[in-house]
């Protein structure tokens, strides 16, 4: 199960970095998505991977899980995902002024 | 004791942002007053909070009661109840200078958006839990967002959409480094990493330099270090002006996360790390330094060249931080609150030029423009101290540096700063001489414009700070040196958060 984690956050980093680097809004939210799961499944596992124990207090368990990633993770989530809607309404805003989706500047619209 | 008033800088602007949003959201006159009323009250209690912090000694505000390390804490010491008040204090002139030139007309929501940028960054500077620190830093971005788009545009727009991406890619960093400290340590409480890491076993150490690259980097996007300094300019130059000249203390959030987690978590004489941060750091600074100073010397529109003017203050600061000493911290605390005003100001005397001019090209003369003299008169004043000449307080800070960065690396870092304020002096003056003297070969009557005093009063309280902080060196560097000694010697921040449990 850690090579499953572990390459999971390894390939879903790579795309979302090659989508990033596009030059196109769309590509680059994807791949700014794509990051921050990798991202969520990584602090998920900084408690380490276990399977199947609670992460709260229970009469019939036999071990714990960590359960400070787990909320971490759920303010990380809430986060990320207000923050690509944003970004989304952003690019959105930036497509109707302009025209196209392009994230590079115009040449007056440097420095 | 300051008891609650620890957190009234978090909750106050929270409470009267969500109340503009709520309620005045269409009475722009009384929104006006509220929200300065709001910042001034801001001020007043930061100050009361400086007080405290400097004569009682580090105090911890421990939210919901929750013993440290176990619940999130609010530490309030000399650093932050400082960066505290310089935030409140450029706020309220700044908001002031929006007010005065009618900024807030031209969008929604500004008075609002403000007031949760103020939250965060405040809260920011008082926060003692590392993941906390993310959150407010998404805090500040989120409304920085908003404020960095206001008014609309295509160009501002397209800026923003990068701005934002930028900083996505940011926190998401922030967040494996987190994750990363928090999967060796099991902590994220600062004092009390401070307090384990020096028992790290050995296998665990590279995990733990890897963690605080990864937070250097983060705080290197936010303070606008080379080579991560790119979202800056555009962002800078895009923005509304006073929107700009707030972000001056945005940066200084970078500047200060710095100070903190690399005296407190990861001091130099730390065994797993040693001196691998201020290695990564001083190169970046003095690359930051030639960046800015060549951008000065390249650009060609006026809010460009402010904004490489704050990428070379950022890069000065940093070679001073990059030293990880008592003497050289409190010169670079002097430096940033030099730099903050300082560029602050620019950025405000650049929204003057620009709201009476037909464009902020550097390359060719314009006619000249309306209140020429007293805007000419301004600049003057704010080139003199961002270029660190005497005698106003970019002089002395620079002087300060100067002296704190003597060692091995010293004839590099003199050389750079040395050589990089000469060309930053020659790049303010051949703008300043384009903007002003030569515009009097156009021969054309300048097109009026409203006089708005406030705005000029809002800019003369700048330098007005400048200057004060020039008169006041003595006593403010003494303070400072302090300051700094209490950040390379943390026993009474690390002893305030109680980890024991005897709270």
């Amino acid at each position: 199960m850690e090579l499953l984690v572990a390459s999971a956050v390894g390939v879903m980093t790579t795309v979302g970095l090659y989508l990033i680097l596009r030059l196109r809004a769309f590509p680059v939210i994807v791949g700014l998505t794509m990051i921050s799961y990798a991202c969520n499944v990584f602090i998920f596992a900084s408690g380490r991977v276990v399977a199947g124990l609670p992460p709260i207090l229970s009469k019939t368990a036999t071990g714990y899980t960590d359960p400070m990633p787990q909320a971490l993770v759920l303010t990380a989530i809430v986060i990320s995902f207000g923050m690509t809607a944003v970004l989304v309404m952003l690019a959105l805003g930036a497509f109707f002024e302009a025209g196209d989706d392009r994230v590079d500047l115009d040449e007056e619209g440097r420095e | 004791m300051m008891g609650h008033w620890i957190i009234a800088p978090v909750v106050l602007p929270a409470v009267m942002g969500a109340f503009t949003l709520l309620v005045l959201r269409n009475t722009l006159p009384v929104a006006r007053v509220f929200s300065t009323a709001a910042t001034a009250l801001l001020l007043a209690i930061a100050l009361r909070l400086l007080w405290g912090a400097t004569h009682e000694g580090p105090e911890v505000y421990f939210l919901g009661n929750w013993p440290a390390p176990f619940g999130i804490v609010l530490v309030l010491d000399r650093l932050s109840a400082l960066m505290v008040a310089l935030t409140a204090f450029l706020a309220l002139v700044v908001q002031l200078y929006a007010i005065g030139t009618g900024w807030d007309t031209r969008g929604r929501h500004f008075h609002a958006l403000w007031q949760f940028q103020l939250m965060g960054v405040c809260g920011a500077f008082l926060t003692g839990d590392a993941f906390n620190l993310f959150v407010f830093f998404e805090v500040l971005l989120i409304a920085s967002y908003g404020l960095m788009i206001h008014g609309g545009g295509k160009d501002r727009l397209k800026a923003g959409v990068q701005y934002v991406a930028y900083n996505l890619v940011g926190s998401t960093l922030f967040l494996f480094g987190l994750a990363t400290i928090y999967s060796v340590t099991g902590t994220l409480n600062m004092a009390d990493l401070a307090a384990k890491l020096p028992g790290l076993p050995e296998g665990d150490a590279a995990l733990i330099r890897l963690a605080g690259v990864m937070l250097l980097m983060v705080f290197a996007i936010k303070g606008a270090l080379v080579p991560l300094h790119v979202w800056l300019p555009a962002t800078y130059a895009q923005a509304p002006g006073p929107v700009s000249a707030l972000f001056a203390v945005m940066t200084k959030v970078g500047a200060y996360a710095v100070i903190r987690i690399y005296t407190l978590v990861f001091p130099t004489d730390l065994p797993a790390t040693g001196t691998l941060y201020a290695d990564l750091l001083l190169p970046a600074a003095l690359v930051t330094m030639a960046v800015g100073a060549v951008g000065v010397m390249g650009a060609r529109k006026v809010q460009g060249l402010v904004a490489f003017t704050a990428v070379t203050s950022m890069g000065t600061l940093f070679a001073a931080v990059a030293q990880f000493t008592p003497g050289a911290t409190a010169a670079a605390l002097y430096y940033a609150l030099h730099s903050t005003l300082a560029a602050a100001a620019l950025f405000l005397i650049a929204d003057l030029v620009m709201a009476r001019r037909i464009d902020g090209t550097l390359t060719e003369a314009r006619p000249a423009i309306a209140q020429q003299g007293l805007i000419a008169g301004l600049f003057m004043a704010g080139a003199i101290a961002a270029a660190g000449m005497p005698p106003l307080s970019g002089f002395l800070g620079k002087l300060m540096i100067l002296d704190a960065t003597r060692g091995l690396a010293q004839p590099l870092i003199w050389a750079t700063i040395l050589g990089s304020s000469f060309v930053v002096i020659i790049g303010l003056s051949r703008a300043g001489s384009l903007l002003f003297w030569k515009s009097h070969a156009a021969q054309a009557t300048p097109v009026p414009h409203p006089a708005q005093p406030l705005a000029f009063v809002a800019t003369g309280a700048l330098v007005a700070g400048l200057v004060g902080l020039t008169l006041a060196a003595g006593p403010v560097s003494t303070w400072l040196a302090e300051t700094a000694a209490e950040l390379h010697d943390p026993a009474a921040y690390i002893a305030a958060n109680k980890l024991g449990g005897e709270h």
